[in-house]
């Protein structure tokens, strides 16, 4: 009963350096996984590439990493890229991207949930959901000191939930029972496997286009052209921000966020 | 081999694709490179979808498997040969190897063989087949190689599956083109059997870093439960999948229970 479900937004947080085809099917392995619980209906997924203030080594400047999204998902009807957290100042915190989207999802679902029938909805009906998709590598970073506030994973597993695909070797279930704010929340830790091993990453494409290696059908032929066009990605573009620490560890370290801005 | 000229190659890969993947596509991608970088000339790749003859479990029929190549592979660097789809009966690898290289290749080596002046007509494949693996050195010409997974290699340790005598003809006079995976070990395969450690200079194992696994099986699997496979094959093989309605828990079922045509053929051979 399709009325009954709950409207899901799936969000993913990341480098996308570049955008590959893996990072597409993960939303597409998590809406058909989320589907199939029969509770949710996923109304979109929004890839929301981290900023250049992130200081990851071999970042490519935000502009050509959103270029390289939107062209990726010209040919998807559900997924898009928002730049919100590009344009940020600093680097911003995954739980206060996921507020600032949940906060504008939640604006345009009632807007369009009261024209349709003139006046407020029924308070039967569930409030649309954000839940941040990710894979296993991401969810194992909740381990490495300084990179996450504790109040922050309670509140993006807890308030939020996650939706973790899975491959190769890394045992998520491992990460949740070894978490103990994540074991909390378990029922709001989707985890699922995509039985294709695929260990296409967009390390390993940097890797291969430094090297001259061919990395069709790993991403998308535009994002190709894109890259080919503008020579990202060399053995010079790899070494940008060698040696600075990430934003994370140093912006927690010294001024720690306080909690539910809202 | 003359120092100064670059041997040039053409890949040839045979195989069900059912459906072709990107991990298909991407083995010509790897071994294209693997090749360059060891100073070959890749010209073009040939993707040679098997015929229905084949009759393995769940094969849908070529017509749509020749036109799923056909736009996966539209604008690259690789074609669709569609003579061995087309057959009714099952034709042998190694023939498929032949057929391709008598007519494509082997009328191209005329315009710059000095003995088409000598012998004023086309040299066949067999004059230029040696049988000794000696004289590999010294053969010239363009070089049509087979590509395949290392299971295709594993593969020639199935009983019945290859005749002997094809298998020396592949590794010995064509050429091998294997891209690993995980769980696979193509140098020892080849070490434990004698026919392939005596061409190993004719086997070129690429070593696949990223492992990659999408295979057709899984596709196939994804689609009978209503799962998406997007971004796994070209969104065009991808629409034509479901224009078509292919890929049902019916199709899977076809040749149930039917013995895979190299199996008839050679036990067949065997006992009569």
């Amino acid at each position: 009963m399709a009325g009954c479900r709950i409207p899901l937004v799936l969000l993913a947080c990341g480098s996308f350096n570049p955008i590959t085809n893996q990072h597409m099917r993960l939303f597409e392995v998590a809406r058909d996984h989320m589907h199939s619980t029969g509770k949710y209906n996923v109304l979109g997924g929004i890839i929301s590439p981290v900023s250049d203030s992130y200081g990851k080594q071999g970042l490519a400047p935000a502009k050509h990493r959103i270029a390289m999204a939107k062209l990726a998902l010209q040919t998807s009807d559900w997924i898009r890229v928002d730049e919100w957290e590009s344009q940020q100042p600093d680097w911003t915190e995954t739980v206060v991207t996921m507020r600032h989207h949940h906060n504008h999802i939640l604006q345009k679902y009632r807007e369009s949930t009261t024209t349709h029938n003139g006046n407020i909805t029924a308070t039967s009906n569930p409030s649309v959901q954000l839940k941040l998709l990710c894979g296993a590598d991401f969810l194992d970073s909740f381990k490495t000191p300084g990179l996450w506030l504790d109040e922050h994973i309670e509140e993006v597993s807890g308030r939020f939930g996650l939706v973790c695909v899975s491959r190769g070797e890394l045992l998520p279930e491992r990460t949740v029972h070894e978490s103990d704010i994540l074991s909390r929340h378990r029922q709001n830790v989707f985890l699922v496997t995509e039985w294709v091993r695929n260990e296409t990453s967009a390390t390993e494409v940097r890797r291969a286009l430094r090297r001259g290696a061919s990395v069709k059908y790993l991403i998308p032929d535009p994002v190709l052209q894109y890259i080919q066009q503008h020579s990202l990605y060399t053995r010079d573009s790899e070494k940008r921000n060698e040696g600075t620490l990430l934003r994370p560890l140093t912006k927690q370290a010294t001024n720690p966020e306080s909690s539910m801005d809202d | 081999m003359d120092g100064t000229a670059v041997t040039k190659v053409v890949l040839l890969a045979c195989g069900s694709f059912n459906p072709i993947t990107n991990m298909h596509l991407r083995m010509f991608e790897l071994a294209r490179d693997h090749l360059e970088d060891s100073g070959y000339q890749v010209l073009q790749g040939i993707i040679s979808p098997v015929g229905d003859g084949y009759k393995k479990k769940g094969l849908i029929e070529a017509k749509h498997r020749l036109e799923m190549a056909r736009l996966a592979s539209e604008n690259s660097w690789i074609t669709v040969d569609s003579w061995e789809g087309l057959q009714t009966d099952w034709v042998e690898t190694a023939k498929v190897i032949r057929r391709y290289y008598n007519e494509k290749i082997a009328p191209e080596q005329n315009n710059d063989d000095v003995d088409t002046v000598k012998y004023g007509k086309k040299r066949r494949f067999e004059e230029y087949y040696v049988t000794s693996s000696s004289s590999m050195e010294n053969r010239d010409g363009t070089r049509l190689m087979l590509l395949c997974g290392a299971d295709v290699l594993e593969s020639f340790g199935v009983p019945n599956l290859w005749k002997p005598e094809d298998i020396e003809e592949i590794v010995g006079f064509f050429g091998l083109v294997c891209i690993t995976r995980a769980g696979s070990e193509p140098l020892k395969f080849i070490h434990q059997s004698d026919t392939l450690w005596k061409h190993r200079k004719n086997i070129h194992i690429v070593q696949e870093w990223v492992t990659n696994e999408i295979s057709a099986t899984h596709v196939r699997r994804a689609l009978r439960r209503g799962r998406s496979v997007r971004y796994l094959l070209p969104d065009s093989v991808l629409n034509y999948i479901h224009d078509h309605h292919l890929y049902s828990e019916d199709s899977e079922q076809k040749n149930a229970g039917v013995v895979l045509a190299p199996f008839q053929r050679y036990s067949d051979a065997s006992t009569s």
